[in-house]
């Protein structure tokens, strides 16, 4: 019986929080018909919003996959002091609030900022523009890659290593022949994680951004956007493509995950 | 290199040069707009858009609180163009040197549109909101945007101190009313667009807003119904160009578009009341005329520098003290 | 990649943390504890506390069910946990007030309140607390249990004494790391809890709104709290890992 409840306390409690209202956003963008729904997603502020938005993300996650595996490296392999203090720094978008990163930006790049009156003189526009938001989004997308990564280098040793090392390979052959193929999955599951943050950002990229339609708007901005200009059907649009497209990584992270059994 | 390999090369060289054969063909002017003009930019945009001058024009538009705009512009957010909702926004960017000093001795005194202050109401009225008296009864909840980031909350303030001032009270009197319109805020969102969803979405009994705001929300569909007070304020809607622009030449051509006869019959067509007195005569039953209408310039008010100081200064003005007694924002 | 790391993270936390005291301590502080400013961070701190109380109830509950129990949906269960982490902010904030909001089918329409925060929270720090306890009732040697049973413990006495402490260090770094994500939440909670100063506007709403309306002083000074408190908890959760683990270190 105890059984039954706690099983009932769990579904429950999913159903209120999550699958209960995803259900309702679906319903409610198809409710008005297909044709309002369909001129919001395809106004062409809207698709250039989903293209910055996959520019963005195309850009910050093979930066993050590089720097996470390098990190995870030097944080595991390479005993030197401050290894705890990186790893915590690493860690640290995790639980900063995606404001207080934008606010960071406008104090180093806005005109009042630290770079601010030679980024003016030069003519570069790194706030309300592209570039900002690229940072924005790797700062907040940082963490994933490697946190996968540590604990599977831990875990693995670095005997494989050693004994490429002593049969005379380089460390660029090592790393690419033994060290990348045994952390392969690990990486994998990162970059998925890093691609939804990065498609997901709303936090820092609204603070930078300065809300221009067209140009640096993404998609998470639209649905805001919509949604302040009367438009709910165009809003709930992108909310269920976003949505379509986490379920898609939600699926791959599942068939990725480190097996944990269930 | 395989064949593969050239033809992606030789698609991407194209797509460069389409890009910027594209970028070339054209100006593009940046638009930096208050938060809830969207709608009639966007056909006024379009006609202008279908003129000699305006064919090969495209446009960037950013929406928000006029204020918070004002200040993005001041921080590096890139216009040509910045059409806000007080006169107050515009003297900040001219105070910053970005926009002439005498960007309101353009034609109609640098204004595109007017419209004026109103009270948004439930259906039916229930609580027979009809003047500012109204507003303190108990019991009645009054929604409006923060002063110190909307433009729309800026006119309210004002409309509401000199309603008061014209009615024969004095600058105390009105004063004290203004603070206990404050202590029945229920809400001050950061925009008036903001505030106009609040009440949409149920809060309040009443939203001081724009004419042109709850016409919009009618012809979005909503609900709306509106009350124009016996003594109520026009507003005002600067349009100006900025000093650094790249495009001054075709931003002037698109503001004087603006003040046009075709772009002020859209004004008037979406709700906003025209400035060019041929077009406002063809609409005039759409815009009822209030005998009690007062402007920026009134004796009570005295344009907006000296309102700046008196009631919006962040430190020393008269709404940083009211929205500290009513337990309101004191800044945007 | 210390030039990376340095000029991607280290170089805005000094821009922020200069840029606070650039006015004197004495300034940030007064700002610090503006009215305002010091009314948003309870509203936050306390929202936080609540959703990890909850947090370690209900997370516990689930993580419990996935692991020991078996019924039919349980692998899609599993899956459907993950969401807040796949799904964008502010899509996770949309869909709650399609529900729970002004047009709810339920008649349940709670924007605009705190009870709107609790729900914006709840949904994004949902699988924190759940995905520690998990691996760790996974590894769980069942052995202790059924002795206790055996002995004629009841069920109750058999989770207190011996299952809890032993799932107790996963508890607590599921949400600690819950309670950073609440603390620093702004996409789920921006459209639908009203952000009213003084009564539903937290910390992250009011560094945005001070941003946007150029006050980076007070931004800074709240958002500088809000970095310490993510370092404190960043400490809290190494510190529980680093006690979890000093079991195995020692054996």
């Amino acid at each position: 019986m105890r059984r039954l409840g706690l099983r009932g306390i769990a579904v429950f409690y999913l159903l209120a929080v999550l699958l209960g209202p995803l259900t309702m956003v679906f319903y409610r963008a198809f409710e008005r018909g297909l044709t309002p729904l369909w001129s919001s997603l395809s106004d062409p502020n809207t698709v250039h919003a989903f293209v910055l938005t996959l520019k963005i993300t195309a850009i910050a996650v093979p930066i993050n996959a590089v720097f996470g595996v390098v990190c995870a490296l030097a944080i595991v392999r390479r005993r030197f002091p401050g290894a705890g203090i990186v790893n915590a720094i690493v860690d640290l978008p995790l639980a900063l609030s995606p404001v207080v990163v934008g606010l960071m930006l406008f104090l180093l790049y806005g005109r009042t900022g630290w770079f601010g009156s030679w980024l003016e003189a030069h003519g570069i526009q790194v706030l309300f523009a592209t570039p900002s938001m690229v940072i924005a989004t790797i700062f907040v997308s940082l963490p994933f890659v490697a946190r996968e990564v540590v604990p599977t280098l831990r875990e693995l040793g670095d005997e494989q290593e050693q004994a490429a090392h002593t049969l005379g390979a380089s460390s660029w052959q090592t790393f690419w022949r033994v060290t990348l193929p045994s952390i392969r999955w690990a990486v994998i599951y990162g970059v998925v994680l890093t691609t939804a943050r990065c498609l997901g950002e709303y936090g820092a990229v609204a603070v930078v951004s300065g809300h221009i339609e067209g140009k640096t708007e993404t998609a998470t901005l639209r649905v805001q956007d919509y949604y302040e200009n009367f438009n709910l059907t165009g809003a709930y649009g992108i909310a269920i493509v976003l949505a379509a497209i986490s379920v898609v990584v939600l699926v791959a992270m599942t068939l990725l995950k480190p097996k944990e059994g269930v | 290199m395989n064949k593969t390999r050239k033809a992606i090369l030789l698609a991407a060289v194209v797509a460069a040069l389409a890009t910027a054969a594209a970028a070339a063909a054209g100006t593009n002017l940046s638009l930096v707009a208050y938060s809830t003009p969207k709608t009639v930019l966007g056909k006024i945009i379009q006609a202008f858009q279908q003129t000699p001058q305006g064919r090969s024009v495209s446009f960037s538009q950013s929406y928000g609180a006029s204020t918070d705009q004002a200040r993005a512009v001041a921080q590096g957010l890139k216009a040509d163009i910045v059409f806000l909702s007080t006169g107050d926004d515009v003297n900040l960017l001219v105070d910053q040197g970005l926009v002439d000093p005498k960007w309101n001795r353009q034609s109609y005194d640098g204004i595109a549109a007017d419209t004026v202050v109103v009270f948004a109401v439930r259906n039916g009225n229930p609580k027979h909101i009809k003047g500012w008296a109204d507003l303190i009864k108990p019991g009645v909840q009054v929604v409006t945007p923060n002063p110190f980031s909307s433009g729309s909350a800026k006119w309210n303030v004002l409309a509401a101190y000199g309603a008061e001032r014209r009615l024969g009270k004095t600058d105390k009197q009105a004063t004290d009313y203004v603070q206990k319109l404050f202590q029945h805020v229920v809400s001050q969102d950061t925009s008036g667009r903001n505030a106009t969803n609040t009440f949409l979405a149920g809060k309040g009994d009443v939203l001081i807003t724009y004419e042109s705001e709850a016409l919009a929300a009618r012809a979005n569909g909503q609900n709306v119904q509106y009350v124009i007070p016996r003594q109520t304020m026009l507003i005002e809607l600067p349009i100006a160009v900025l000093k650094n622009s790249s495009d001054k030449d075709v931003a002037n051509q698109f503001i004087r578009f603006v003040k046009s006869p075709p772009a002020q019959d859209l004004f008037a067509q979406n709700g906003f009341r025209p400035v060019d007195k041929k077009v406002a005569a063809k609409y005039a039953d759409k815009f009822p005329a209030r005998p009690g209408l007062f402007r920026i310039d009134d004796k009570y008010i005295g344009g907006w520098r000296n309102a700046d100081k008196v009631w919006f200064d962040p430190n020393k003005g008269r709404m940083t003290k009211i929205e500290q007694a009513a337990g309101g924002p004191t800044s945007g | 990649m210390t030039t990376f790391l340095s000029v991607v993270v280290l170089l805005p936390i000094a821009a922020l943390v200069f840029s606070s005291g650039d006015q004197g301590w004495h300034q940030f502080w007064s700002v610090a504890t503006g009215p305002e400013a010091v009314a948003s961070l309870k509203l936050t701190l306390g929202a936080a506390v609540a959703v990890s109380l909850i947090n370690a109830v209900v997370g516990t509950i689930t993580a419990w069910v996935l692991v020991r129990d078996d019924f039919a949906g349980k692998s899609l269960m599993n899956a459907v946990i993950d969401l807040p982490f796949a799904l964008p902010t502010i899509v996770g904030g949309l869909t709650l007030l399609t529900l729970y909001g002004p047009r709810s089918p339920i008649g349940i329409d709670i924007a605009f309140t705190r009870t709107a925060i609790l729900l914006a929270l709840l949904f994004e720090t949902l699988p924190f607390v759940v995905r520690t306890v998990q691996p760790v009732l996974l590894e769980l040697d069942r052995e202790a249990e059924e002795a206790a049973r055996s002995l004629g413990a009841p069920e109750s006495r058999v989770f207190r004494s011996i299952v809890l402490p032993n799932i107790l260090p996963g508890i607590l770094s599921g949400v600690a790391l819950g309670f950073a994500r609440a603390v620093g939440e702004i996409g789920a909670i921006v459209l639908i809890s009203g952000n009213v100063p003084f009564k539903t506007e937290v910390s992250a709403v009011f560094v945005f709104n001070h941003i946007q309306s150029g006050d980076q002083n007070g931004a800074s000074a709240v958002a500088l709290v809000m970095l310490a408190i993510a370092f404190v908890l960043l400490l809290a959760i190494g510190g529980v890992r680093f006690l979890a683990t000093r079991h195995e270190r020692d054996a």
